[in-house]
């Protein structure tokens, strides 16, 4: 709260006074809670702030220092960080240079009460324990998203988007750091101010924060970049994507977009002429189109809104993947909302497996085929035909999930679909999930068959009708 | 020039499409061929009659699909917003909800009370197919219902044409045109059915009276309807053809769709009180006239003594009627005419009284050509079925040739009621044809050496001397008549080929979206209407209100979802002047108007940059007019020269300097649109501009679309007072 509070005041006064104040933050807690088995002996991060996303890649090298063996090793976020946090993984680095083998790690939060700060903690299984003195290489990639704050908060068509991103020059951990060393990568060169903690350096789009020798654990050194960042800013708010199973042949999607431009906010007015005649320096930070990868052997592509079809888009397609192109009604500046519907079909065998104890399944990609945006909330519909069974959904990562029915053109005791819901999704976890169901191919013919009856009952009828003699007095 | 271009009341199509001509002559001449499958005649015939009549269903329907192949599933044009808009509310909140909807979001701060100010027919019509399709378990949406309902509409006109023409012609004449337009097949029934009446029972006149109900629900058009029919009743009590049957068909038609209208809330008392409505009133009493003197007449053996007594009746009778009506007036329970009728009868009143209803496009005369294009040879086939239906005239071929000569004058009047006109010309022609072709097949199958007359001078007019004379005998007379089927049937090919390309060229265009012909022969789309509705919609707040010309008021709302100050339902006179005025004061002064309707955008349609014509400059002058008509701070000759609408240097300055101008024209000077001329150089209008230097005080650019076509601008709050 203090914080936030402090923070108004940081934007008024020059940034003299920011390094002032931020300095009182250099908290330096040594007693933590996990027994202090572990030490970091070269630690290196590397934070990308090419795009709004942001990617950190840590690279620690561990050693057990402590007597017993040591099953996981935690690494420490602040709770800024931890709520933004999008994707974290580990793996494990084995052998050397050329031979060298990268290992995946399950990554499990875990909660602890007593951190300092709050600070949120994540634990790294170990493929095998560490025996004492023995070290180990591990690299940590943690996805944050919405960390990018717009500065100012408002700006006219024709400047540039500044923004600015919090962190630590040291970095956060339970353990004690040896050697750290941290490096930003800026989109340009274009850095307004940056914090220094001695040693800290810049050159080109490269800021180094570091070489830190022996900090104790949770050491804590609020920094502050400001930059310019033009990439467009696209969030996805809300999306629903709704996967219909046809055993006629087709599975039917439908992508439900609300996007916004979540940059530095558009103020004001909005000049098509200078938009159209200087297209670089006008609207740097606005985006007009967006690239979405579809599956291969897409077809029946449609684009559109509540008021009608958009008509500028493009689909571009070989064997292995598809590219739409699409342009929203209007370019899009900061804080400007567009939504659309995206559907397409796309053939059935390419999706639809049956697996060996007979049940069939759907397998499928999870998350938003948009590039580089993040997705707020993205639920995902699979409605599977009328008259299947058991549906359960297998899903790498955890979600929320639940069952409902839905009803579609001459449905009668509707639909299974189950829904998976997820938030702050980002485009590394469009891995693929599972849909397990049972289904008897006899109800592919209910619908033909009700549709026929309907027409025979009803020229029976007039045969019927003509044969009858429905008067009362007979003439 | 300032004529709109935009035609009120959308989805007008005269289509038409003939069936496949050759069906008329198939009747007799396949006797043997079909004799194979040993059906009788008789089901021979049936089988053409429903096979053809199945063929021209499916035509009908299909021929207004151009639009939705060509562009999308779209609501057209702009009065058909509303309908959309309210047949959506109609189905979210159901009818009792929808017919008490006091709707916020238009006429901004006064509102309007929907329920009380339309005619649910449409709306209704399309929300109960939305919900059988529903029950029925087709998962349809509800846009595309109401943009199917027309075509659907379309066919069941057909359907109607083709046992109305056959009511009055008893057979041969399945030529039937589907002319579509989703109000006609309602005035056929109505029409349709009192014919029927004439032939038929109490049964049939109560089918008419729902009928006319139906028609009244739908749309405000039934007013020709209410005044045909008592004409036609006049006419025949004129020419002797009174009958019992004619006095049960129209009492039981007017009184119970007297009735059953009056539960439009719209109609309410209108059917006895406004002056309109008054014709079929005295007509309904002249009938118990009748009837009363029939009865005396029946009673009274004596002719002398009944001549007295008609002549005191009548005299009575019209004395009464006349001090009625004149009381009526004076103390105002009767209404008078309103301008639209006034504007019917004379052509050049509404130019002169009611700029309003003059400003329209739809309200213009017709022109010319457009008949020509749209009835091609029906203009020929008109007299000629004219001339049929005098030669066999009965009770129904008056009521053909009434209909068609009056919806004939008024869509003279106004451009918009060529579709009125429009069944009738089809049904006449149709006779016509009917007649033409089955004297020519006679002619062709009698062995019988016949004189042919008036040999081949034109097809057209040959058809009617065609019929002329069978009765001499001339050599040529079986070869001339199967050059003349050959050279009709070309005609009525010729014909289909017109009307599919005018329903395809003409009338498939939404004016929602724009296309054009590109440099290189491709297909352009100007979407920027949607372009602009959708950023309002999406990038605005809930509340705001938009203040533009009033043609856009209903795609606003509809499409912008945002309260627009005045819309297309052009209720209040002064409101529109207002914002007329605004538009045409200077920017200080109009900030002022806006700002006492809490405006916060205004929003105008630009089309130097495309060429678009019908934009809000070749508008503006309607909007001083109707401005000035209530504001008279705002001249007419302050925008001219000499008389003259100008935009380039050599302009008026109040011109160069209003609102109206300001807004289309900002930074407009900066661009060059077209190569090799000067920048700001208007397209639409062949000039550079006068005023390049537009500068903006209480107002600025919040949206223009790629096209320039719509431009958005958000009135600034008032500035502190320090």
């Amino acid at each position: 709260m203090l914080k936030s509070a402090m923070e108004g005041r940081l934007l008024l006064r020059p940034l003299l006074l920011l390094l002032l104040i931020s300095s009182l933050f250099f908290i330096k807690i040594s007693s933590s809670s996990p027994p202090q088995q572990i030490q970091i002996l070269t630690a290196e991060r590397r934070i990308d702030l090419t795009s709004h996303i942001v990617r950190v890649f840590l690279t620690l090298k561990a050693e057990n220092t402590g007597a017993s063996q040591a099953s996981e090793v935690l690494v420490a976020l602040p709770p800024t960080q931890a709520e933004h946090l999008a994707v974290i993984k580990a793996a494990s680095i084995e052998g050397k240079r050329k031979k060298k083998t990268v290992l995946p790690l399950d990554v499990n939060p875990i909660e602890l009460a007593d951190t300092p700060n709050g600070a949120c903690l994540y634990s790294i299984s170990l493929l095998k324990p560490l025996k004492t003195g023995d070290t180990t290489t591990l690299e940590v990639l943690l996805i944050l998203t919405h960390s990018l704050e717009p500065f100012p908060k408002e700006i006219g068509q024709s400047e540039s988007q500044l923004v600015y991103y919090r962190d630590s020059a040291l970095i956060l951990s339970p353990y004690h750091i040896r050697e750290q060393t941290t490096y930003l990568k800026t989109p340009n060169t274009k850095v307004e101010s940056y914090t220094v903690v001695d040693p800290t350096n810049r050159a080109g789009t490269e800021l180094k924060y570091g070489r830190y020798d022996s900090h104790p654990p949770y050491s804590y050194s609020p920094i502050l970049v400001h930059f310019e960042n033009n990439h467009p800013f696209a969030v996805v708010e809300e999306l629903v994507r709704e996967v219909e199973v046809s055993h006629w042949g087709s599975l039917q999607i439908t992508e439900h977009y609300k996007l916004v431009h979540a940059g530095a906010k558009h103020n004001g007015i909005f000049s098509r002429v200078e938009y159209q005649s200087r297209p670089s320096v006008s609207g740097a930070s606005s985006f007009k189109r967006l690239l979405l990868t579809l599956p291969p052997r897409v077809h029946s592509v449609y684009y559109r809104d509540e008021i009608g079809n958009i008509s500028s888009s493009h689909l571009r397609g070989d064997s292995y993947k598809s590219e739409l192109e699409i342009e929203p009604r209007y370019p899009l500046f900061g804080g400007w909302k567009a939504t659309f519907v995206i559907g397409y079909g796309l053939p059935l065998q390419d999706f639809l497996f049956e697996s060996s104890d007979g049940r069939r399944y759907l397998n499928f990609t999870f998350g938003c085929p948009l590039l580089e945006t993040v997705v707020n909330k993205l639920t995902i519909k699979v409605v599977l035909p009328e008259g299947s069974t058991e549906p359960s959904a297998v899903v790498p990562f955890p979600v929320e999930q639940y069952l409902e029915t839905s009803y579609s053109y001459l449905d009668i005791v509707g639909r299974h679909t189950v829904v998976l819901k997820k938030e702050n999704v980002v485009q590394e976890l469009n891995a693929p999930f599972q849909v397990y169901y049972r289904f008897n191919p006899i109800f592919l013919l209910a619908e033909p068959l009700m549709l026929a009856s309907a027409f025979f009952l009803f020229f029976a009828g007039c045969i019927a009708y003509l044969h009858v003699d429905l008067s009362i007095r007979k003439s | 020039m300032g004529g709109k271009h935009e035609s009120a009341n959308g989805l007008k199509a005269p289509i038409s499409t003939p069936t496949p001509p050759a069906h008329v002559s198939l009747r007799p001449d396949f006797f043997p061929n079909l004799k194979s499958l040993k059906l009788k005649t008789k089901q021979q015939e049936l089988l053409l009659r429903v096979t053809t009549l199945c063929l021209v269903y499916l035509l009908a329907f299909i021929i207004r699909l151009f639009s939705v192949l060509r562009y999308e599933s779209m609501i057209h044009e702009f009065d058909p917003y509303f309908n959309y808009r309210t047949t959506l509310f109609l189905t979210r909140h159901g009818f009792y909800e929808f017919w008490n909807w006091f709707d916020s979001e238009s006429w901004y701060p006064l509102g309007r009370i929907i329920g009380g100010t339309l005619y649910p027919g449409l709306m209704v019509t399309a929300a109960f197919l939305y919900w059988v399709l529903r029950f029925l378990r087709f998962a349809v949406n509800i846009k595309d219902v109401c943009v199917l309902t027309a075509p659907f509409f379309a066919s069941n006109t057909t359907l109607v044409a083709y046992f109305f023409g056959k009511e009055i012609w008893d057979s041969g004449c399945r030529h039937r045109r589907g002319r579509p337009h989703r109000h006609l097949p309602w005035v056929h029934l109505a029409v349709g059915r009192r014919v029927a009446v004439n032939t038929g029972s109490l049964a049939w006149a109560l089918g008419s009276a729902f009928g006319y109900f139906y028609m009244v629900s739908a749309w405000g058009g039934y007013v020709f309807i209410i005044n045909l029919v008592p004409l036609y009743v006049l006419v025949l009590l004129i020419t002797g053809r009174y009958s019992m049957r004619l006095y049960v068909a129209y009492c039981t038609m007017y009184v119970l769709g007297m009735l059953l209208a009056m539960q439009i809330r719209f109609v309410g008392f209108q059917h006895v009180q406004s002056g309109e409505h008054m014709a079929a009133m005295g007509v309904f009493f002249l009938m118990q006239v009748f009837y009363f003197l029939d009865w005396v007449k029946h009673l009274l053996s004596d002719t002398k003594l009944f001549q007295d007594f008609l002549r005191i009746t009548v005299t009575c009778a019209v004395s009464v009627g006349g001090l009625a009506l004149g009381v009526g007036m004076a103390s105002g329970f009767i209404s008078p005419w309103t301008g639209r009728f006034y504007s019917l009868l004379d052509p050049t009143y509404a130019k002169d009284h009611i700029p309003i209803i003059a400003s329209v496009s739809e309200h213009q005369p017709t022109a010319w050509s457009s008949f020509m294009f749209d009835y091609h040879i029906l203009l020929f086939l008109f007299p000629a079925g004219l001339y049929f239906c005098f030669k066999r005239l009965s009770d129904a071929t008056i009521f053909i040739v009434m209909y068609g000569l009056t919806s004939l004058y008024f869509a003279g009047v106004m451009v918009r009621l060529i579709l009125v006109a429009t069944p009738a010309v089809c049904l006449i022609s149709a006779i016509a044809v009917s007649a033409t072709v089955k004297n020519l097949t006679t002619l062709v199958r009698t062995k019988s050496k016949v004189i042919h007359t008036g040999s081949s001078k034109g097809t057209a007019s040959a058809k009617t001397s065609a019929k002329a004379s069978l009765d001499q005998s001339l050599p040529f007379q079986r070869n001339g008549a199967i050059a003349l089927l050959v050279g009709a049937f070309y005609l009525l090919s010729r014909y289909a080929t017109h009307c599919t390309w005018v329903t395809s060229e003409a009338y498939s265009s939404p004016s929602i979206v724009l296309a054009a012909r590109g440099a290189h022969g491709g297909r352009v789309i100007f979407d920027d209407y949607r372009e602009a509705y959708f950023w309002l919609r999406q990038n605005t707040p809930p509340d705001a209100k938009v203040m533009s010309w009033w043609d856009y008021g209903y795609q606003i709302t509809a499409m912008g979802n945002r309260t627009v100050i005045v819309d297309n339902n052009t209720w209040n006179n002064t409101h529109i002047a207002t914002v007329g005025r605004a538009m045409s004061s200077y920017e200080d002064e109009a900030y002022e108007i806006m700002h006492s309707l809490d405006v916060d955008y205004v929003l105008v349609v630009f089309g130097g940059v495309t060429g678009y014509s019908s934009d809000d400059i070749n508008k503006f002058l309607w909007m001083v007019r109707i401005g000035g008509g209530v504001f008279p701070v705002i001249k007419e000759p302050d925008y001219l020269v000499n008389g003259e609408f100008r935009v380039d240097k050599g302009a008026a300055p109040k011109m160069l300097n209003c609102l109206m101008y300001k807004l289309c024209y900002y930074r407009f000077g900066e661009l060059t649109t077209e190569y090799g001329k000067p920048p700001g150089y208007d397209r639409a209008r062949g000039v550079e501009i006068g005023n390049k230097d537009v500068k903006l005080e209480y107002l600025e650019e919040a949206f223009t679309t790629s096209n320039w076509i719509v431009r958005i601008y958000k009135v600034k709050p008032p500035s502190n007072r320090w």
